[in-house]
Order: C-alpha cells, then sequence, then structure tokens
C-alpha cells in the first residue's frame, strides 16, 4: 500500500493496462486522420460519455495532459466564456487558503486576479468571508476554484451555499478533481454546482503515477461551457463551436493511456464505480477509528467522519519527544511502508489516503505499523529513550546497519528490523540509510558527463 | 526560544533592528526552526522600493519554500550575500550572521505597528 493523501494512489490492475502494448493503439500517430483512428475516437467518444456521467456535465476535453494543464484548459474556457458575454473585465478568482498550491498558480497563468478567502478553524471555508469578498469584487468576479471533498479531506457542508454564492455574483466555480475518489457514483461536480472542473484519470480513473507522469486531466464542463472547450489545429473535429487554443500539442493529449480509464470504467460498470467510492471511504474511516486513539485527527466533519482520507497531526511530537514527520516517514521504511504524504497541506502531519484498493489485512497491517511507533514516541515522550538516538532518528535500519558487529545503538537489533510479528514473514530491507537532505538541496552536483568523454576512444 | 527584548517583530516572524534610518530584517528563532534546514534564500529586489506587506524574497527549506514580507515600506539597499554561500546561517544565527536586508526606512511612523518582544512573545506562545 502506498497511502498517499492528496494523490489516490490506488490499484493499476494488469488487466487494466495490458491494451496499451495493442499494437493498434500503441503505434497510432497522434495527428492520425480521422478516418484512420476510428477505433481510437469510439474509444473517446464511449469514454467522454462515461466521464459527463460521473461529473454531471454535457461535454469533456481530453486535451490535458494533467490535473494542472486541465486547471490552465478550464480557467481560459472561463476566461472565454465571460469575454463572450461581454465580460472581459470578470478577472478576479477567488481561492480558498486551504487550496492546494497549484490552483493559484494556474489561474495566474490563466490572467486571473487571486483573492484568497478565509478557512474557520475546523478547515472549512469561511462562507462569510467568502461571501464578503464575493459582494467586494462582484464587477469583476470571475471564478471561484474550490476542491470538494476539501483538501483538509473533509465534505464541505457548505459547498451548495458557496457554488450559489458565487453564481449570484456573476462568477464561475471550477472544481478542483483531486478528491473525485470520493464522488464517483455518489455525488458529482455539477451536483455540487461547480461548471467545470478537471479529472486526474492518473488518480482516480486508474493509471499509475510518480515518478513524473504520463498523466491526463480532461476537463468536463456544463452546458454553456461546451463551445469553449480546447481545439487543436491538427484536428478539426477537436474542441467546440468557439474553441479556445490547444493546451496540449496533440489534439486528445496521451492518448494512449486513455485505455486504461476506458478499460477500468467499462470493468467496474456503474456499480463497480460506485461500489469503489464507497470502500474508499470505509477504508479511510475504518483507519481513522483505528488510529484516532492514538493520534489526533486534524479534521472531521460533523458525523465525527472523514471523506476518503485523513490528516494526522504529528505537530506535538516535536515538542514532546524531537519527533519530525519526517522521522515516522523515514521509520514507516522499517515496518515495509512508503510513507502517506508529509506536511501537506499543514505542515508536520501525515496525510493518509487509502483508496479502495486495499483488503481489512493490509489496512490493519498499517494501522499496528502506525500504532507500534505511536509506542515508540511514548518511550521518548516519558525519557526511556533518547531524544536524540533513537529508533525514529536513526530510522531507516539497513540490513547491512543490522548485521554490523559494532552494534552500539540503545536499542537492539531486533528492535530496530523487526519490531512487530508480521515482519518476521514479510521484510523489506532499505538499500539506503537517512540521506541527508539539507546537505543535498545545498550541493547540487551536475551529473552529466564532460563534452570530452564523448570523444572516441 | 530566543526572542531578544531589543528588536521588533511582526506576525509573519521577521524581526526589525533599526539603527538610524536603515532597518536590518531577518527571520525570527521561531521560524527558522519551523522551516527546518534551510537551504536557499532568494532575494532580487535590492534596489527596489516596496511597500509593508509585499513579498520581498523567498525563504526555501527542505520540505517547504515560504515567502518573505517587507516588515515596513522602504528601498532595499543591501542584501546579504553570504547567504548564498550559507543558507545555514539562518539556522543557526538568525538574528546575527543570518540577517537578510536592509531597508531604507521610507515612514519611520510605521516602526510604531511592530510587535514588541513580549507582544510577539505570546503570539508565538
Amino acid at each position: 500500500m502506498i497511502p498517499l493523501g492528496s494523490c489516490t494512489m490506488k490499484l493499476n490492475a494488469a488487466s487494466e493496462l495490458m491494451p496499451i502494448t495493442f499494437p493498434g493503439f500503441a503505434h497510432m500517430h497522434p495527428f492520425a486522420p480521422l478516418e484512420q483512428a476510428q477505433g481510437y475516437h469510439e474509444m473517446f467518444a464511449q469514454l467522454e460519455k462515461d466521464l459527463c456521467e460521473a461529473t454531471g456535465f454535457a461535454a469533456m476535453s481530453l486535451q490535458p495532459n494533467s490535473g494542472a494543464q486541465g486547471e490552465y484548459a478550464g480557467l481560459m474556457v472561463i476566461k472565454a466564456y465571460h469575454e463572450a458575454n461581454g465580460d472581459a473585465d470578470r478577472k478576479v478568482c477567488l481561492i480558498p487558503s486551504s487550496a492546494h498550491g497549484t490552483n493559484p498558480a494556474s489561474a495566474v497563468m490563466a490572467g486571473f486576479e487571486i483573492v484568497v478567502t478565509k478557512c474557520d478553524e475546523m478547515g472549512n471555508i469561511d462562507v462569510e468571508d467568502l461571501k464578503a469578498k464575493a459582494e467586494e469584487h462582484k464587477d469583476r468576479l470571475g471564478a471561484l476554484m474550490v476542491t470538494y471533498p476539501s483538501t483538509h479531506g473533509v465534505y464541505e457542508e457548505a459547498i451548495q451555499e458557496i457554488t450559489s454564492i458565487i453564481h449570484a455574483h456573476g462568477g464561475q466555480v471550477y472544481m478542483d478533481g483531486a478528491n473525485m475518489n470520493a464522488q464517483v457514483g455518489l455525488t458529482n461536480p455539477g451536483n455540487i454546482g461547480a461548471d467545470v472542473c478537471h479529472l486526474n484519470l492518473h488518480k482516480t480513473f486508474a493509471i499509475p503515477h510518480g515518478g513524473g507522469g504520463p498523466g491526463m486531466g480532461p476537463i468536463g464542463v456544463a452546458a454553456h461551457l461546451a463551445d469553449f472547450l480546447p481545439g487543436s489545429v491538427m484536428l478539426e473535429k477537436a474542441g467546440g463551436s468557439k474553441a479556445i487554443n490547444a493546451v496540449s500539442a496533440a489534439p486528445y493529449g496521451s492518448a494512449l493511456i486513455l485505455m486504461i480509464s476506458y478499460a477500468y470504467i467499462k470493468m467496474l460498470g456503474a456499480e463497480g464505480l460506485r461500489h469503489s467510492t464507497e470502500m474508499a471511504i470505509v477504508n479511510a474511516n475504518y483507519i481513522k477509528a483505528r488510529l484516532s486513539e492514538h493520534y489526533g485527527i486534524l479534521y472531521t466533519g460533523k458525523n465525527n467522519t472523514v471523506a476518503h482520507e485523513m490528516i494526522l497531526d504529528c505537530r506535538d511530537f516535536k515538542r514532546d519527544a524531537g519527533v519530525e514527520v519526517a522521522d515516522i516517514a523515514k521509520r514507516l521504511i522499517d515496518y515495509g511502508f512508503h510513507s502517506p504524504t508529509v506536511s501537506f497541506p499543514v505542515a508536520e502531519t501525515l496525510m493518509i489516503e487509502p483508496t479502495e484498493s486495499e483488503d481489512k489485512e493490509e489496512l490493519d497491517r498499517f494501522c499496528d505499523a502506525m500504532i507500534s511507533i505511536r509506542k515508540e514516541i511514548k518511550e521518548i515522550e516519558n525519557g526511556h529513550a533518547d531524544r536524540e538516538n533513537n529508533l525514529l532518528k536513526n530510522a531507516p535500519h539497513t540490513a547491512d546497519c543490522i548485521i554490523n558487529k559494532d552494534w552500539n545503538y540503545p536499542y537492539s537489533p531486533q528492535e530496530a528490523a523487526y519490531p512487530i510479528e508480521y515482519l518476521k514473514d514479510y521484510k523489506y530491507w532499505v538499500p539506503v540509510r537517512r540521506v541527508d537532505n539539507a546537505f543535498g538541496d545545498r550541493n547540487l552536483i551536475c551529473s552529466c558527463p564532460s563534452i570530452e568523454s564523448y570523444e572516441m576512444a | 526560544m530566543n526572542i531578544p527584548q531589543e528588536l521588533k517583530y511582526t506576525k509573519d516572524h521577521e524581526w526589525v533592528k533599526v539603527e538610524g534610518d536603515i532597518a536590518t530584517i531577518g527571520i525570527t528563532d521561531f521560524a527558522q526552526g519551523e522551516l527546518g534546514d534551510i537551504v536557499y534564500v532568494e532575494v532580487e529586489t535590492e534596489g527596489e522600493t516596496l511597500d509593508a506587506e509585499e513579498v520581498f524574497g523567498s525563504v526555501e527549506a527542505v520540505k517547504t519554500v515560504s515567502d518573505l514580507f517587507m516588515p515596513i515600506a522602504g528601498e532595499i539597499v543591501e542584501f546579504n550575500e553570504e547567504l548564498e554561500s550559507e543558507p545555514e546561517s539562518v539556522n543557526s544565527d538568525p538574528y546575527g550572521a543570518g540577517w537578510m536586508i536592509k531597508v531604507k526606512v521610507a515612514d519611520t511612523a510605521q516602526l510604531d505597528a511592530l510587535l514588541d518582544a513580549d507582544a510577539y512573545k505570546a503570539l508565538v506562545g
């Protein structure tokens, strides 16, 4: 399990990945004439229809290659819509302080001016502040960018009120689809009052990601925006009748990997997709229930539940035990886990998103590891373990350090390598110990070979 | 935590030391502790005149990048170029070798609005 919060790392089934090797799809040029790519276009049409259904929108553009490119495309569509209505001056974009940093970056690139709105102490959008700022900028309000469920892993209760405030003041609502894994089949962006959203097909719809892509970030739009979807100079068919310029060179982005999402959707069907969402939410709440006795859960909704992810508060450990969240992340490697997201969206916290992919045994294994690490922190808090020289600060432990005859840590090699029973059956041995991040960041070394090395010997 | 009595502070965790009409500005001990290992300090506003609360640069730590805000309005007359090769001084000596910029104060009345050491101590608790 790679429980990366905010990034939905789910199972990428081999059966979903297989079609990308089919020569008929794999060997097609992105600019191939329409009549030579009919199979592709049939797949695009069905995928667009299915994604429209999942989002509650009228039209879809499969062009953007990433979430950020989707944001840019969606905002350019909103801008074109305002211009077509003679509202070229609607350039203010409201963004809540809880937003992912990509949102303001995309808005600036698309030519908007950012106005940040506040969040309350529960992590929700401060509706009064939003209302005041929408009112203040009502003549120039262009858009709101909002993530639902929020970056804090909570279904924002006031979401429909929020979107109607924006509409009442002449703005359009852009929904960041990063957390769609908590919506598919249960609710949708159209339902909450959004006008545009992107989908991270590499998160919600099973395309593998990490290590730089490739991803896909198609955008869905409500009917009044369909005419503005991005076009392509290479393919007349792509985009709406008043299309904005292309946002990506290829008219259908990284078209080949759309096969993966297509397979995921077709094999699960509507019922399976909905069940996936339900399991993702149930799994997150199971972890929350097990861990909340041991860790603070930073934000919960009104029923004391979370959406599909949660933030574990690790901030007090620094004061009480000198333990930083990175130490927990490193220690998790000794337990055989890739760490959840650290210090996002709140510094010194862990953001956990199990997704629907893992069974109860795996969830329990992860919870057992987290609970065991909490006990190790407690040993430091109550003075039984040293603040500097302990299991967490020295993690991760390689096989090389465990078998070293000069072992001189104040704990046993067994405690370091096998702190918990399941590790005796399944142990991941990490190849390197702690890397000095600060040294690495301060001393960039170009590893390009010198030009002389290209000379023929 | 070190909060020298003779300095002025902002809620954004900058400190200000005034000598004549020149203010030396850096980030507090609390700020460097929260940021962790600082790997880069970027200030490209030397010679510019900025308003209070405008961004004069950014500080990059291993885990995050943070904007630096002008505590008061004025012209940035000097950047501590030592930080280009030794950004870690911000961690080791935030009020000394880790200073960031010197500003020619535009309006000394603005200095009165800054926090004193006790008020800043109350803020970071």
